[in-house]
């Protein structure tokens, strides 16, 4: 195995191995790099992940505490967990459900597309999708994603089938089993998906694509990969120039280590990138790390979402197989006319007992909820995700509470803006009216789950005074500091977020190999 | 026999109460797996009477009325843990039954149901309650046990997984055509 020295200060620094970082470390490995790659959780693997619910969540979920505040229903339905995501190698990669989703055209431009939107502020994209659409082709090859590079698509399981009907019966065209980073044929050394239903929890198959067996191991091929797990950054360091030059960090036992850096790579998603900027802080940055446009922390998206369920006469056994196994993309177009920018992909899910009964109405008891989980077997669920508006007042700060480490946590605070709010409305009646196309008892508006899809809390502007980086992800103001997240989504789109990340870390790692050579990071 | 004298030191060590039911549903899908129609929850913390009254109180709180006591018996389980581990649960319980008994002669076991659940109405807002009710709904249906009460099958990675196990087994509705859902092989 690789190491290098905590002094080496040629080393590119990544923090996070998600989608952005283990994305980014094995594309720079590639090209030769050295890189170090800190992840702050345990490495498990295909053969450790769990299928049950609560014990894999105890195993893969970050857990430290964070506070929450804002009109947001998570605040009141989970204070403590505004955000349902991965400490772990791979990061979120591990229980992500797939997804791969291309921004539209439109998406890249809300601002000029959606005009002025009232206590909104949004801002168009420093980049096209012309410009991003070589690298999506290549995060699709790399992903295989499934209805591109020849891949089928997904056979689609009963909770799909539910969907599928009821959709056609309401004239919706654009509905299938969509485009997934799950192998639909073994490919790449990876096995072809089994149907287990446990996408949330690993995939024991290693069916589905995460940077934890792909890229990571990829990269450690290469001899050019040090992976440093349970290394939980506190703080990253610059020189007396501004640059950034080191990251400190507490290891397994607690103890600072201190490695030094040619180029720091931030991707500890949108909530714990900008923390850690905010708790950089020093004489020569006193708002934070490459917070001098105040910008950092703000515009947190988490994309508007709900889901609905149903209740049939007949069994569906919704739990078997892919989560989401289906989608419906007709409301993801841009039609104002409905009373609301932006628009939203309707996309099935499925939920064990023991989440079923945590989420499907947080803090009920009673008959009502008791006859719910009585019908179980015979439920049909979707999840509804949709494009929500970047606000300046929807922002990642630094809480009162602190963490083992003394370190303040983030708070993340978050109003519902009325336009996802009408959105909201319009999705739980689509979803609702599918559902009754096809016979369903009962129909069940279920709130947002803690959010998986964290954005645009670093975001990329053309200006250095709208946003935190540029289009490469780069710090306007500390040039050998990157963003490698969905901290630098502009906007957040109708799509899942994690195609994107891993294409814009493609095209940054090209980005950074070129700055390195010609000393311009 | 050896695992029964083990078994009985530890009960007769442990300084909480016994948990002790039987199954009222001989046929159903928890006796099919059960080894006898009787179980015990032997508590490391809790007496025998805050486990039969929480258990109760669960009950309620969750109604499912085809569900055996012994996996509302997971949810008492997981409050003998929880007192065991923080020395302000046991008082916070006793407290907590003391009120709901209080406000009736009998006591507020001997209540009907209706009248059970109009006196946990009125203290939802209580710690008392939140804790019982958080406490439960994370432990009542993670357990093999609920699984199999509510048709779930678990684990299904040992098995395959669902592709030759019933995934796209519906039949109340038609297949949707191959374009939007391929078959999984070519």
């Amino acid at each position: 195995m690789t190491t290098y020295s905590f002094d080496d200060d040629s080393v590119v620094v990544i923090i996070g191995s998600g989608a952005g970082g283990g994305t980014l470390a094995n594309e720079l490995c590639q090209k030769g790099i050295p890189v170090v790659l800190l992840e702050a959780g345990k490495r498990q693997s295909q053969a450790t992940f769990i299928n049950d619910e609560w014990p894999s969540f105890e195993q893969l979920s970050w857990s430290d505490t964070r506070t929450t505040s804002g009109t947001w229903q998570i605040a009141q339905d989970f204070p403590t967990l505004p955000a349902w995501i991965c400490k772990t190698v791979g990061g979120t990669t591990t229980h992500w459900a797939g997804a791969s989703l291309r921004f539209r055209e439109h998406e890249f431009r809300a601002r000029e597309t959606y005009g002025e939107v009232k206590d909104a502020n949004l801002l168009d994209w420093p980049l096209t999708l012309a410009e991003l659409e070589p690298f999506y082709a290549r995060a699709e090859d790399k992903m295989g994603v499934t209805r591109t590079n020849n891949i089928p698509g997904l056979p689609g399981n009963n909770n799909f089938k539910v969907m599928y009907n009821g959709a056609t019966k309401l004239g919706y065209k654009e509905c299938s089993t969509g485009h997934m980073a799950i192998n639909s044929r073994a490919r790449d050394g990876r096995a072809q998906c089994m149907q287990l239903g446990f996408c949330f929890q690993g995939c024991k198959m290693g069916a589905k694509w995460s940077t934890l067996y792909t890229e990571i191991p990829a990269a450690e091929a290469t001899g050019k990969l040090e992976l440093r797990v349970e290394a939980h950054v506190v703080r990253i360091e610059h020189d007396a120039k501004g640059r950034a030059s080191a990251v400190v960090y507490a290891n397994a036992n607690g103890e600072l280590q201190r490695q030094k850096a040619r180029l720091v790579a931030v991707a500890g998603n949108a909530i714990e990138t900008p923390r850690l900027l905010l708790n950089s802080a020093s004489a020569l940055f006193p708002h934070g790390l490459g917070n001098g446009a105040g910008m950092v922390g703000k515009h947190y998206m988490r994309h508007m979402t709900g889901s609905v369920f149903a209740e049939f006469k007949d069994p569906v056994h919704f739990y078997r197989g892919n989560i989401m196994a289906g989608i419906i993309s007709d409301e993801a177009h841009f039609k104002p006319d409905r009373g609301f920018v932006g628009g939203y992909e309707m996309e099935t899910i499925s939920l064990g007992p023991s989440f079923m009964a945590a989420f499907f109405k947080p803090g009920a008891w009673g008959r009502d909820f008791a006859s719910v989980m009585d019908k179980y077997t015979h439920l049909a669920g979707m999840w509804l995700v949709g494009e929500d508006m970047p606000r300046e007042t929807n922002r990642i700060t630094l809480s009162e509470t602190k963490d083992r480490f003394g370190l303040p946590v983030a708070n993340v605070h978050y109003d519902d803006h009325p336009n996802d709010i009408a959105m909201r409305e319009h999705a739980y009646t689509q979803g609702a009216a599918i559902y009754d196309a096809v016979g369903a008892l009962k129909t069940h508006r279920v709130p947002p789950y803690p959010s998986t899809h964290n954005m645009g809390t670093c975001r990329m502007s053309r200006k250095a005074a709208d946003g935190v980086c540029n289009s490469y992800g780069q710090s306007h103001e500390v040039p050998n500091l990157f963003i490698s997240d969905g901290s630098q989504f502009t906007t957040s789109a109708a799509e899942n977020p994690t195609l994107t990340i891993v294409s814009l870390a493609i095209r940054q790692a090209e980005y950074i190999a070129q700055s390195l050579k010609a000393n311009a990071a | 026999m050896s695992d029964l004298k083990v078994s009985r030191r530890r009960f007769l060590h442990a300084s909480g109460g016994l948990l002790l039911g039987t199954l009222m549903f001989t046929t159903g899908p928890i006796a099919l797996i059960a080894p006898s129609q009787s179980w015990a929850l032997e508590m490391h913390t809790l007496s025998s009477t805050l486990g039969s009254q929480l258990l109760l109180m669960i009950r309620r709180i969750y109604p499912h009325d085809t569900m055996e006591d012994a996996v509302y018996a997971f949810a008492v389980k997981a409050l003998d843990e929880r007192a065991a581990k923080d020395p302000s649960v046991t008082p916070l319980l006793l407290k907590g039954f003391a009120q709901l008994d209080h406000k009736s002669a009998a006591g507020w076991m001997k209540l009907a149901e209706a009248e059970q659940v109009r006196r946990l109405v009125e203290i939802q807002d209580s710690d008392f309650f939140k804790l019982v009710k958080g406490a439960a709904v994370n432990a009542l249906y993670s357990n093999e046990l609920a699984y199999k009460h509510f048709g779930y099958e678990g684990a299904s990675f040992p098995k395959g997984g669902y592709l030759m196990r019933g995934f796209d087994d519906l039949q109340w509705l038609p297949s949707p055509p191959a374009i939007a859902s391929p078959a999984a092989f070519s």
